[in-house]
This record gives structure tokens, sequence and C-alpha cells, in this order.
């Protein structure tokens, strides 16, 4: 995974195989560059048994094969950054993922494209409910789907590539005046851990 | 800036086609693979791209959609292509790059492009 949208991507996608209708989803980040990445489902959650083995590799829901990576590579990355993964989840209630990073580490991966990531969750499940918020200190994007829909109506789809490309300019946007991204290098503070 | 003014213009414009559309059987499908192993290898510029091609040709009867790992990792990105009364077509190895020629030659004019086929790859 080459940045953190990608990662966002993919385990957004588990809500989705959840069956979620409902997905949450917040990036928080504070000046001391700590990012707070919450990925919230009302999907049908996990088993204690399975939640305490869900970051091993060799766990995964698919039937296919034995290997299961996305977890795995998110608590890889979290962690190297100095930073740290944690999940809640009961049956039938939902899940929450929850990952932290420091920016400022050397090994902490750019954001990557989050509006065109936020887009695409939006047209792979066109009738899933999604919020999405990113705070900076600068500034904020947000988007909710109910919203779109009030506008756009029931007969037209969240997936048909026009709304797409209307969604990813429109978060695009929103991200470029919230950007963080001067944040001061690393070592300017003598922080580097 | 954009607006959420816009998304009513383009609220107006869509009923018309889909008017259009309801009579067209046509529909072909496209399925591109974003599981793990699509995303790590380039899946959502794919996905893009085939969204981005088609909206500005404006073709109305293709859907694109995703799906989880279609079962050859190692080819990712995978994409599928089907054409009604059509064989299923299987493309991998993809680059943002390839999908202006997919869109062009098979979705618009119904050529299979051999070259980037799992048929070509293996």
């Amino acid at each position: 995974m080459k940045d953190l949208s990608l990662h966002l991507l993919d385990v957004a996608k588990n809500s989705v195989a959840a069956g979620a209708s409902h997905v949450a989803v917040t990036l928080e980040e504070d000046e001391a560059g700590w990012l707070t990445l919450t990925i919230a489902d009302d999907g049908r959650g996990m088993s204690p048994e399975f939640l305490a083995q869900v970051t091993d590799p060799f766990t995964t829901t698919r039937t296919t094969r034995k290997v299961g990576l996305g977890l795995p590579l998110l608590r890889l990355t979290a962690e190297q950054t100095g930073g740290s993964l944690a999940i809640e989840s009961a049956l039938g209630a939902g899940t929450t993922v929850t990952a932290r990073f420091q920016r400022r580490h050397l090994d902490c991966p750019p954001l990557g494209d989050l509006a065109g990531t936020t887009a695409l969750l939006i047209q792979g499940s066109p009738e899933m409910e999604l919020t999405y918020r990113h705070t900076t200190p600068k500034g904020e994007a947000a988007l909710s789907t109910a919203e779109l829909r009030d506008i756009l109506g029931d007969d037209i789809s969240l997936a048909e590539p026009e709304v797409f490309a209307w969604i990813q300019d429109y978060l695009t946007e929103q991200e470029n005046d919230a950007a963080a991204d001067a944040l001061p290098a690393a070592g300017i503070e003598g922080e580097i851990t | 800036m954009k607006s959420l003014e816009e998304l009513k213009a383009i609220r107006e414009k869509m009923k018309r086609q889909m008017d259009l559309r309801e009579n067209d059987e046509s529909n072909i499908r496209v399925v591109v693979g974003m599981a793990t192993c699509g995303i790590a290898a380039g899946a959502r510029p794919v996905m893009t791209a085939f969204l981005d091609e088609i909206n500005r040709r404006g073709l109305t009867n293709v859907t694109v959609s995703q799906t989880g790992c279609i079962g050859v990792c190692r080819l990712e990105p995978v994409a599928e292509v089907f054409v009604p009364g059509e064989e299923k077509v299987t493309y991998v190895r993809l680059r943002p790059e390839m999908i202006p020629a997919i869109v062009e030659q098979h979705l618009v004019n119904h050529n299979v492009v051999q070259d980037y086929t799992i048929g070509a790859a293996e």
C-alpha cells in the first residue's frame, strides 16, 4: 500500500462486506502531527474469538485461501510511525477500526488521494450511507451521502460516472483547502524518536 | 468552486437520459477487482480511468462496478467486461493509460483488445 488513502479504501471495504448500512469515516489531524483514522460501521460485527486474531495475516473471511492482509498491513503501517491500531467489535452491533499515525515520522506514508478514495467508496456501494469528515488544524473536508441523495433523488444512483466525477472534484477542492501539509519537517523540534 | 447546485443540474440532465436507458437492453458491465491485492497493485487509478473515460464519452449503456478478489492476484489489476450475448473478457495487469483503448475498441466498437487479455498474459 503506497499511501494511507489506499488503506482506507481497503479496510472500508470490510464494512461493505459486513453488510453495513452506515459507515462513518473520520480523519483528525492535530497540531502535534498525530492523525487518527476511524472507520465505524453498523455491520454484522465480529465474535470475540475472531476479533482476537483479526490482525493475524493468516486469518481471513475469504474462503478461497488462508491469507488476509488488509488489517495486518494497516497495523504495521500505524505501528511503524509510533502509532497504533485498535479494533472494537461486537456481533450484531458493528465494528470500529481506529488507527493512529504520527505524520512527521519518516515511515509515515503520505495521505494520498482521499477525495478520489471516498468517491470510489461511494461509487462502489451506492446504496450505503457514508459520512466522511477530515479535520486538520487548517480546516475540514466533509461529505455525507444522505445530503447528496436529497438532491439527486432515489432514481439517480451514486454509482453514475458523472456523479462520481462531481464527488471527486467537490471533495478535492475541500481537501486542498484543508491540507495540513505545511507541517514542520521532522527534526526541527528535535522530536525524532 | 464546486457546489451542490451543480449536482442539481446533473440530476436534471440524467433524468432525461434515464428514460432512454430503460429501453436499452444492450447494457454492458465492467467489473474491477478491488480487494487488497487489486488495490495494492493499482486498481484505484484503473477504476477511476474507466469512470472518467465513460463519463467523457457520455456512454449511458455501461455500468462500472467493483468487486473483491477475482482470484488471479499476480495479474492484478484485473477487470472483467460483460457484453450481452458475447463471452466474458478478462483484462489483466491494467494501467490507467490502457483504459481509453479498452473503452473505445471494446465497449464502443465491440472489438476485444486482445493484447491486454488474460489469454495474452498467460
